[in-house]
């Protein structure tokens, strides 16, 4: 660095005349717009701001001026920096965005090229179609029972008022458990729940009381070859109240409920008079399926009555002093019904494909 | 049961024509399903004709037509083309049972026969045939094809038909062709449905009609005397208390025609119901059954040599019944037999051979008796003979009639036999049950169907008093009030003029035996379309138990983490235990066997749910899936004790002793999950290679079920079947137990399942892991200072678990560390043979304050001294 140059007349000092400043700045803000990337930016930072440039150099003679002149060149000099150095920063910012936007441009992949890392997996229908029957129970304040499919024959038949040469009892294509004597059946049907949430002997982990208002879903078995409309195993959902003043009205509400909640507004239900062994009066019920195949119309979907008195007496109840009902519906027909399945060997055989078609939830 | 609608029309009275599908629907609205329609599924033209000519005409294959014109009156072939009505059908026929002259049944072209059956004029055998001269089962009359329907024979019980048809009249209705018939379900506690009797009144009671007259009333019921054949009554071991036969009417038609033929109007009425005519005695006997529901047997009155005698079978005694099988008897068969010693047949199933009715009978025993219905479907069952009259005695057969039908049975043969009727008449009961009354509240039947509310107190139509009672006594019902006044709980809030009443069912309705039995009634024959739709209002619930939770919970986790849940079912083949690999002494060899499988093949229910959660993967592979992840949920049944369930009695609750007897022998079936899998974990795609499904992939995601569901499961390595000895984890709970097994499976048994190579699985016990699960979680006040973390890597011999120098790492760290994981595995030259290098992270913080580097390095320095005490690990260099 030079020292103080007092040779010279200061305006004589010509790195610091107007001329020769603007001229610096012309310069430096034409190599600023020139400048085409960053590392173009960085160089003409270097040349028009950096130590050697004409404008440092410049402010380096301003110490060499006499006082009275410092003042007017120093201002000259740095609004001459400024201006350069707004130059650059407004470069330096567009540039940037400009990588910036090209490096996201660059970044571009095929969205539709999925790689998944894991695939989601699926529900089967019966099981979904179960837990959405539960939940509508559950919405009516009732609770879910539960019972073993390896059943006393005692629960499958002689608590539900089947004596042991009943015509019933051989309509039920059981399926007996070994030894001839082992009083054990496959149950075929969900009833036995009915008597074991009366006895409080169903095996789900609630203790209850009267009035008793539970729902069974569950698997169960008759020795049906498999076809498809048949199945040795198939499931159904079994409803039983035991209340004071209960009467087939009541039944007829629950049954219409079950029938909307399932099966859309517009579906209800018929009884008509039948026979079974734990109910007195019993009633075959129909559904009005508003989607059925060919146009809306009824079809079969199970059976229900009021409680024989001898079912209430088997569970230790006053049939004087309560009524109930009880009714017991497929589920695998139901699944059939709403999603259109038409070979029953689609839902039993466990081919993963069925399942997929209903993901996570129907 | 049918029901031809002719046949009810003129056991109800009504005249005025009706379809069968409006029989049917009334029959439906009081209970009987409706099981079809038949008949009336004829469309002309089917005119008599007369043949004119009949020119034989051999063929090359040695047959024989006939070429015919017959006259067909005003229907011949040229009338739809506008010519002359009159000239005579050109037809060629087969059958040979015919002449110049006879009268028979023509089909004419534009016809549609039973099955859809089209007939058009055709070429055939050379000519156009324009029509077809009918044999019975061709128009659905029957099932005779020996010949085509010669009028003059096929009407010979009915000369003035005959006198007065000509050609070219309609034959559909002169054969009854156009006759519905309805055939109904019959539920089991509806056995006076199994006649014409019964379903008539049925008819009656849903359509109003009031001209019902009960057929059975037709029959005089004689009173016994000496003359008739012998009878005893000998049941030396009446079932549960009842005798076998309480009531046993014979007598005896001597002198009928053997060739006397069956008249034409029952035969057709026997082809209705679905019955092929054998001989007359036979159809009378089948015909009143029909119509009266009371099954009657003919014997050759020849063959038997002594009294007639009801007894139990003696053991060893064997049977041939009519269906040509030899039985042997059980003592607990109920036998008609000659004199004590011959058994005649087996009572209310099936006749013996030996006094079969046959084409030389010409005297005959009617037996008509009453069985028990316990003894009967005994018999039945143990024969394996469901017949027209066991389906009947089993069901219960009106007590009353057997004396009437008896009697109607032995006019007819004599009448259409030509037989005498013998005037002894032999009726012997003994020990009949008694009639029930029930005592019945009129207010009962209203307060069951429907609450008070529903009509704001007001009594419904038709369950009122006086309503109650005219159903009751439509139904046969023998009402008298004389009970008292109602006492129905809130009687007093209902209409008055309810009383208590006694009533008596009538015979045919051994079924009605309680009051409820008799508001079934009442709301039947009112109709269930009446009754209102009310939901009751339960008294609040506590949602799904947690249980219910937990194997939903369980299912969407596993679903959420890739699997597909299937169900397969639960029967087992008794060798699988075997090809699994189940040691000897294995709980899971112990399984319960069903005694009467759908296949020998597969006896046993599953004892786990890999048992057949195995061959639905198998089946999935099969059909072309090559990665899979598949899950079930279902319950798997452990059988433990031997006991038998007791079978205590219907209507009253067993003593608790009993009741815990019967509960106990049920085996314990808990819930168990388990999944497969096979092939690709992650498939090969841009962002990498395949990833295989492996035993470590499987065991930690039942390690994430586990923590689903609030347990925290540890892997340990294990050997269980049908795992890889190697490459199994016991997935045991923080007090020990061992909820379930992951892993590889045994490569012998992938093979021997047919299943790829590596396939894993994994099942655990639901019920177990529900009841280790934490209750309610509890959570402490977060700490907001800073985490630090520090890196070992741990020298061990290979045979040391990384599981267990977590453990160990766990418990040196204390309860600053918050996670541990293990982030590398190393194992190569720089750490030696049969050794590896474990790389963990520790990742510390402390609940009051932020640690110091110091003491991040004393707390790692603990954790590591710890494993390096417990385990010989040494931190890597």
């Amino acid at each position: 660095m030079s020292g103080p140059n007092t040779q010279y007349d200061p305006v004589e000092v010509s790195a610091l005349s107007p001329e020769a400043v603007d001229a610096a700045v012309a310069q430096a803000l034409t190599a600023v717009a020139a400048a085409a990337d960053l590392d173009a930016l960085k160089a003409a930072r270097l040349a028009h701001a950096g130590e050697k440039s004409p404008l440092a150099l410049a402010n380096r003679e301003i110490g060499a001026l006499p006082p009275s002149a410092k003042a007017e060149a120093g201002k000259r000099v740095g609004a001459a920096k400024g201006r350069v150095a707004r130059a650059l920063a407004e470069r330096q910012d567009a540039l940037e965005a400009e990588r910036d936007e090209r490096i996201l441009l660059d970044e571009t992949i095929d969205v539709t090229v999925a790689d998944p890392r894991r695939r989601l997996g699926a529900r089967h229908p019966l099981s979904l179609l179960t837990e959405r029957v539960q939940d509508i129970f559950v919405g009516m304040g009732w609770e879910i029972a539960e019972g073993p499919e390896v059943e006393a024959e005692w629960f499958n038949f002689d608590a539900l008022n089947f004596a042991p040469d009943h015509p019933a009892r051989q309509m039920q294509d059981t399926f007996f458990v070994a030894p001839a004597d082992s009083g054990l059946v496959l149950r075929t049907h969900t009833s036995p729940v009915q008597a074991r949430a009366m006895l409080l002997l169903d095996s789900s982990d609630l203790q209850r009381e009267l009035p008793l208002y539970v729902a069974a879903p569950g698997r169960v078995y008759r020795t049906d070859e498999l076809d498809a409309t048949h199945t040795p195993v198939f499931h159904q959902v079994e409803g039983l109240a035991v209340d004071r003043g209960l009467t087939m009205a009541h039944l007829k509400g629950t049954l219409d409920h079950l029938a909307r909640a399932m099966f859309g507004p517009e579906a209800t239900t018929r009884l008509r008079p039948s026979f079974f062994p734990f109910t007195e009066p019993s009633a075959e019920m129909d559904l009005w399926f508003p989607q059925k195949k060919g146009g809306a119309g009824w079809i079969e979907w199970g059976g229900c009555g009021m409680v024989n008195r001898n079912v209430l007496l088997a569970a230790g109840i006053d049939p004087d002093e309560y009524t109930g009902f009880a009714f017991g519906m497929g589920i695998d027909r139901a699944v059939m019904l709403r999603h259109g399945v038409s070979d029953m060997h689609d839902i039993v055989e466990g081919d993963a494909r069925f399942s997929e078609a209903f993901g996570m939830g129907i | 049961m049918r029901a031809p609608v002719t046949w009810l029309q003129e056991i109800v009275g009504q005249t005025e024509p009706v379809s069968g599908e409006d029989v049917a629907a009334a029959l439906v609205r009081v209970g009987l399903e409706e099981e079809g329609l038949h008949g009336g599924d004829l469309t002309g033209p089917l005119v008599v004709g007369r043949v004119l000519s009949k020119t034989d005409e051999p063929q090359k294959n040695g047959k024989t037509i006939h070429f015919c014109t017959v006259d067909v009156g005003d229907h011949g072939q040229r009338a739809a083309a506008g010519g002359d009505p009159a000239v005579v059908q050109e037809i060629v026929c087969g059958a040979h049972n015919f002449d110049v002259g006879d009268l028979v049944v023509v089909v004419l072209p534009g016809a549609v026969l039973p099955g859809g059956f089209a007939i058009s004029a055709r070429k055939t055998y050379g000519h156009l045939s324009n029509g077809m001269i009918c044999a019975e089962d061709e128009i659905g009359l029957g099932t005779d094809h020996a010949g085509i329907i010669v009028l003059s024979e096929y009407l010979a019980d009915d000369p003035d038909t005959l006198a007065r048809i000509r050609p070219g009249d309609d034959a559909i209705a002169l054969l009854g062709l156009d006759e519905e018939v309805v055939e109904v379900n019959v539920t089991p506690d509806r056995g006076y449905c199994f006649s014409l009797r019964g379903i008539a009144r049925e008819y009656a009671l849903s359509t109003g009609l009031s001209g019902f007259v009960d057929p059975v009333s037709a029959g005089d019921d004689p009173e016994p005397n000496d003359a008739g054949p012998p009878v005893r009554l000998q049941d030396d071991a009446p079932l549960r208390g009842r005798v076998g036969c309480d009531r046993y009417v014979a007598r005896v038609v001597r002198g009928i025609d053997p060739s006397a033929p069956t008249p034409r109007w029952m035969v057709r009425r026997l082809e209705q119901m679905g019955m092929r005519s054998i001989s007359l005695a036979v159809d009378v006997t089948n015909y009143l059954m029909l119509l009266t529901g009371q099954p009657l047997h003919a014997f050759d009155l020849h063959t038997l040599s002594g009294a007639i005698e009801v007894r139990r079978a003696r053991a060893g005694e064997t049977l041939t019944t009519l269906d040509d099988v030899e039985r042997t008897l059980s003592v607990e068969d109920l036998l008609i037999t000659d004199g004590g010693t011959t058994p005649l047949a087996i009572a209310g199933v099936m006749g013996g051979e030996t006094s079969e009715v046959g084409p030389t009978t010409t005297d005959v025993l009617v037996e008509s008796a009453h069985f028990d219905p316990v003894s009967v479907a005994r018999s039945s069952r143990r024969h394996k003979l469901s017949t027209e009259a066991s389906r009947r005695y089993e069901r219960g057969v009106d007590p009353q009639i057997a004396g009437r039908v008896a009697a109607l049975a032995v006019a007819m043969l004599a009448r259409f036999g030509g037989g005498t009727i013998d005037p002894g008449v032999t009726d012997v009961r003994a020990g009949a049950a008694e009639a029930v009354t029930i005592e019945f509240d009129t207010a009962s039947a209203w307060a069951l169907v429907q609450p008070a509310s529903a009509t704001n107190g007001q009594v419904p139509d038709g369950l009122d008093h006086a309503g109650v009672v005219a159903t009751l006594r439509a139904l046969g019902c023998t009402v008298s009030q004389d009970a008292g006044d109602s006492s129905a709980a809130d009687a007093a809030d209902r209409a008055p003029g309810f009383a208590r009443v006694h009533v008596v069912p009538p015979s045919w309705r051994p079924d009605l035996r309680t009051g409820p039995d008799l508001i079934e009634e009442v709301a039947r024959i009112r109709g269930y379309e009446h009754i209102p739709s009310i939901l009751p209002t339960a008294p609040g619930g506590r949602g799904l138990t947690p249980g219910q939770r937990s194997a939903r919970l369980a299912s969407a986790v596993l679903a959420g983490l890739g699997a597909i849940e299937v169900w397969s079912y639960p029967f087992v083949a008794e060798d699988l235990v075997d090809r699994l690999g189940y040691p000897a002494g294995d709980p899971r060899r112990r399984a319960v066997r069903i005694l009467n499988p759908l296949s020998d093949e597969a006896p046993l229910m599953r004892t786990s749910l890999l048992d057949t959660l195995l061959s639905t993967l198998r089946l999935n592979v099969g059909r072309g899936r090559r990665d899979a992840l598949l899950f079930e949920v279902g319950l798997v049944a452990r059988p433990e004790g031997d006991a038998a369930a007791p079978v205590p009695p219907v209507g009253a609750r067993p003593d608790d002793a009993t009741l815990a007897a019967v509960a106990a022998a049920v085996p314990p079936q808990p819930r168990h999950v388990a999944f497969v899998a096979a092939g690709d974990a992650v498939p090969a795609g841009p962002a990498g290679p395949a990833v295989r499904h492996d035993a470590a992939g499987v065991i930690s995601t039942a390690i994430e079920l586990g923590a689903a569901l609030g347990v925290d499961l540890t892997p340990v390595a294990a050997q269980e079947a049908p795992w890889h000895p190697g490459r199994c984890a016991a997935l045991t709970l923080p007090d020990g137990r061992v909820a379930g097994y992951a892993g590889e499976l045994h490569p012998k048994v992938a093979a021997t399942l047919e299943l790829p190579a590596r396939t894993c699985a994994a099942e655990l016990d639901l019920d177990l892991l529900r009841a280790a699960g934490r209750d309610i979680p509890q959570v402490g006040t977060l700490s907001t200072y800073p985490v630090a973390t520090s890196d070992v890597a741990l020298v061990v011999d290979e045979a040391v678990a990384a599981g267990d120098v977590a453990r160990h790492l766990r418990e040196g760290a204390g309860a600053d560390l918050e996670a541990l994981t293990l982030f590398d595995v190393y194992r190569g030259d720089q750490v030696g043979p049969q050794r590896k290098s474990l790389a963990f992270r520790l990742t510390f913080r402390s609940a009051g304050a932020t640690l110091t580097t110091e003491q991040v390095s004393g707390l790692r320095d603990a954790a590591v001294d710890r494993a390096a005490a417990a385990l010989g690990a040494f931190q890597r260099a």
